[in-house]
């Protein structure tokens, strides 16, 4: 089967212009590659690059050099406008923090990515219900914004925004991290679904356990720290 | 009379006259269009005609007739005065008549006999900027005439309509012209907007602000308005209690300290030749003060 | 797909002094860029060269007009480059001051643009100026209210209105939510992303406020004297920024 996230020889550095233009490398000769219906867990320590990586993969960071190939496209080399479509249909993410604009009820920032597809607003709204629901969200705060919401429930309105559309691509960013055992369980279902509808999913688990069962594969990013190879 | 053989034809020198003619001419080619002037000082007022005068000036010959009236009136002072200016200046013969006047110099009226072909009608002009009042720089206005960038026109309106019911604009109402510029047509009733089509040549001037502009015979003058809320040209709703017209525009007389009025005809030299007719009005000629509405 | 909008190498100078010099990008429908940078950066200079406010020294800006296609607008003739400003463009003042009729009614701020292109049925354009004022969430009932008598917040939304009534394809915007208290900066914030989405629109923003363009903006180009230093994707390059001078400019927001 063809490969639907493909990371080919690539390589990272953060160059600090005002701190006496420090050059930082990060990663280099980096290979991944996840097939659809696949998970694939980043591994490694802390600063080892795990999150840098997600970042390139979705076009959230600059790659220098190598080939991100998502579903054809070169995250790498794309027009800003083929990024915003790949995110838009192609490629979703499920980061650690909400970013939303203020005043925006909770239903609605849930609904944003169907709405941004063209979905009716009925419909992206009852998709957006449906999954709330699911995730344990209380009714009595969907009319209300996410921003005053509790770190886990936060997390949620997350998870829920990553897969309210079916995404051919997903990456989490420790989707379990601040969740009860409950909504743990729900959220790890929600994986296993994704997988099963044939999602390829790159993921960063610090929850062994979850890890365990969700991953088909790990991939230790202290492989690609330049200087540090074996 | 005494002659005063000191003065210029027409007070004017001949160069001013010249100067005022061509500016007359480029208004007569480019219908509604406002042509600069170097307008002159007059021995008045500004306020008080000087645009027309200086209009007049440009276009009286020793063999005219002249009618001046002011707000339709023969019998006021700024009629009295203008035409014995071009009585002493000029020595050109005048009338009360419009029938019998060549050259017609007015403010804020048309006469109610219409107008024939060779006849002048000349109009004293405040302000010839019709947008003025929304847009005060003189430049943006210049362009959007230019670009007949005209939408602010009917903001006017709007608004006139959305704060009365209806578009209370009642003169100076603003008219485009050949469907090209858009014009004040002076401070003329509403009432008089239909007439600005005619067979006479309609000058206007405007001394202070130093601009000229025309409607030649025959030429299209259309009201501006919207299509749900129609132009109407209104007038009192009463007939004129010395001559019994009542398709005629009416001046409101107070007659007494008790309330008591009466409508008259605006344009005296129109209600005199009625009345000279024989015509007469239907029923009482004032309204007493317990008739009057409050 | 082609651009909607494309600038080549457009300059403008002040005797001189650079305004802004070297900038092209193409900008293709439903696309929102962000301008970023400091006060003086030439981001204004160059958005009003853009919108025909201001002529430049050289470059083109073409746009894809509805009949003809793809032109150069600083070539087009006046009425034209007019006629295109208040039909399929529209340009959001900073100050709302500067953007409606401070004398004239809300309504008739709304129905101005409907007015000017031809539009002659009062019922009609009432109609359009309400259903406008309840998608800037402005009570019906203020319609015959005069724009002295509101907010700085509804000003901006009046503004809005005015604007979008014509339903314009692209929008140039100058710090929109400059000068407005916090809260209601968010909620005009809301409205914008709602209209951008709902109508297709494209729109050019001018701010230094990098959390206005993180919510608004899809793309980014951060200026410096006069120059675009670095451009890209907006989240790319305010989370890795690499122009020395992004990086110092993102660096530099407080964080509340």
């Amino acid at each position: 089967m063809k490969a639907m996230i493909e990371i080919e020889a690539v390589a990272k550095q953060f160059c600090l212009h005002n701190q006496g233009g420090a050059v930082i490398p990060v990663l280099s000769g980096a290979e991944l590659s996840v097939k659809p219906g696949e998970c694939v867990a980043l591994t490694g320590s802390s600063g080892a690059g795990k999150s840098t990586l997600m970042r390139m993969i979705y076009g959230n960071y600059v790659t220098q050099s190598g080939r991100i190939l998502i579903g054809g496209l070169d995250v790498a080399r794309a027009e800003p406008r083929e990024i915003l479509a790949l995110r838009r249909q192609v490629l979703g993410y499920v980061s650690q923090f909400l970013r939303v604009v203020p005043r925006v009820p909770t239903r609605d920032v849930v609904a944003e990515p169907l709405l941004a597809l063209g979905v009716p607003a009925d419909e992206a709204r009852a998709r957006a219900e449906a999954l709330l629901e699911r995730l344990r969200i209380p009714q009595r705060l969907w009319q209300l914004s996410p921003t005053t919401f509790s770190g886990g429930e936060q997390q949620r309105v997350n998870i829920a925004r990553g897969f309210v559309h079916p995404y051919p691509a997903l990456l989490l960013d420790e989707p379990t991290a601040s969740l009860d055992p409950v909504n743990r369980e729900t959220v790890l279902c929600l994986i296993d679904e994704a997988k099963a509808r044939g999602a390829a999913i790159v993921g960063i688990f610090h929850d062994a356990p979850a890890r365990a069962r969700v991953a088909d594969r790990e991939i230790d990013v202290g492989r690609f720290t330049p200087g540090w190879a074996a | 009379m005494t002659q005063d053989t000191h003065y210029n034809f027409a007070y004017l020198d001949e160069q001013t006259k010249r100067m005022i003619r061509r500016a007359l001419l480029k208004a007569m080619a480019i219908p509604g269009y406002q042509v600069p002037f170097a307008s002159r000082e007059m021995p008045m007022p500004y306020g008080w005609g000087t645009g027309g005068v200086q209009v007049s000036a440009a276009c009286l010959t020793p063999s005219d007739t002249l009618k001046v009236i002011d707000q339709g009136a023969d019998d006021t002072t700024n009629a009295v005065s203008i035409r014995k200016f071009f009585e002493k200046t000029a020595q050109v013969a005048t009338t009360e008549s419009t029938r019998a006047a060549s050259l017609i110099q007015t403010r804020h009226r048309i006469p109610e006999e219409p107008l024939r072909e060779g006849q002048i009608l000349v109009y004293q002009v405040p302000i010839p900027e019709p947008l003025r009042f929304l847009e005060p720089r003189e430049t943006e206005t210049r362009k959007m005439h230019a670009l007949q960038d005209y939408g602010l026109m009917h903001v006017k309106l709007y608004e006139d309509i959305a704060r009365h019911g209806n578009i209370a604009t009642s003169y100076a109402y603003p008219v485009k012209v050949q469907g090209r510029y858009v014009m004040d047509p002076s401070p003329i009733p509403k009432f008089d907007n239909p007439k600005l089509r005619m067979a006479a040549i309609q000058l206007f001037g405007a001394g202070r602000e130093q601009r000229i502009y025309a409607i030649p015979p025959y030429t299209d003058v259309v009201s501006l308005d919207f299509e749900d809320h129609p132009f109407e040209p209104s007038k009192a709703n009463h007939a004129c209690s010395l001559c019994g017209a009542d398709h005629t525009y009416l001046d409101e007389v107070i007659v007494d300290d008790r309330g008591g009025r009466m409508f008259v005809c605006s344009d005296t030299d129109y209600c005199a030749t009625r009345q000279a007719t024989g015509a007469a009005p239907a029923q009482t000629a004032t309204s007493q003060p317990q008739e009057a509405q409050p | 797909m082609t651009p909607l909008f494309s600038v080549r190498d457009l300059r403008k100078t002040y005797g001189g002094r650079i305004g802004c010099t070297d900038v092209s990008f193409d900008l293709y429908p439903g696309e929102v860029m962000g301008i970023v940078g400091e006060s003086g950066s030439g981001k204004s200079t160059l958005l009003n060269c853009l919108a025909g406010h201001l002529a430049p020294d050289a470059g083109q800006v073409f746009y894809d007009t509805r009949h003809s296609g793809m032109l150069d607008t600083l070539r087009m003739a006046e009425p034209e480059r007019r006629m295109l400003g208040r039909t399929d463009w529209a340009f959001v003042h900073q100050n709302a001051r500067d953007g409606l009729r401070m004398s004239v009614s809300a309504g008739g701020n709304v129905g101005e643009r409907l007015m000017a292109v031809g539009a002659r049925h009062y019922g009609q354009i009432r109609a359009a100026a309400t259903d406008w004022l309840g998608r800037v969430e402005i009570d019906a009932g203020r319609i015959d209210d005069r724009p002295s008598a509101f907010s700085g917040g509804m000003q901006q939304r009046l503004q809005i209105a005015r604007n979008l009534v014509t339903g314009p394809r692209l929008v140039f915007m100058d710090e929109p939510t400059g000068g407005l208290d916090v809260s209601v900066q968010a909620r005009l914030l809301d409205l914008l992303r709602g209209l951008v989405r709902d109508m297709g629109l494209s729109a050019i923003i001018v701010t230094h406020d990098l959390a206005v363009v993180r919510l608004l903006a899809d793309r980014l180009m951060v200026m410096k004297g006069g120059h675009v230093v670095e451009s890209g994707l907006t989240d790319q390059v305010l989370d890795d920024p690499q122009h020395g001078y992004t990086q110092l400019l993102v660096s530099s927001v407080l964080q509340a």
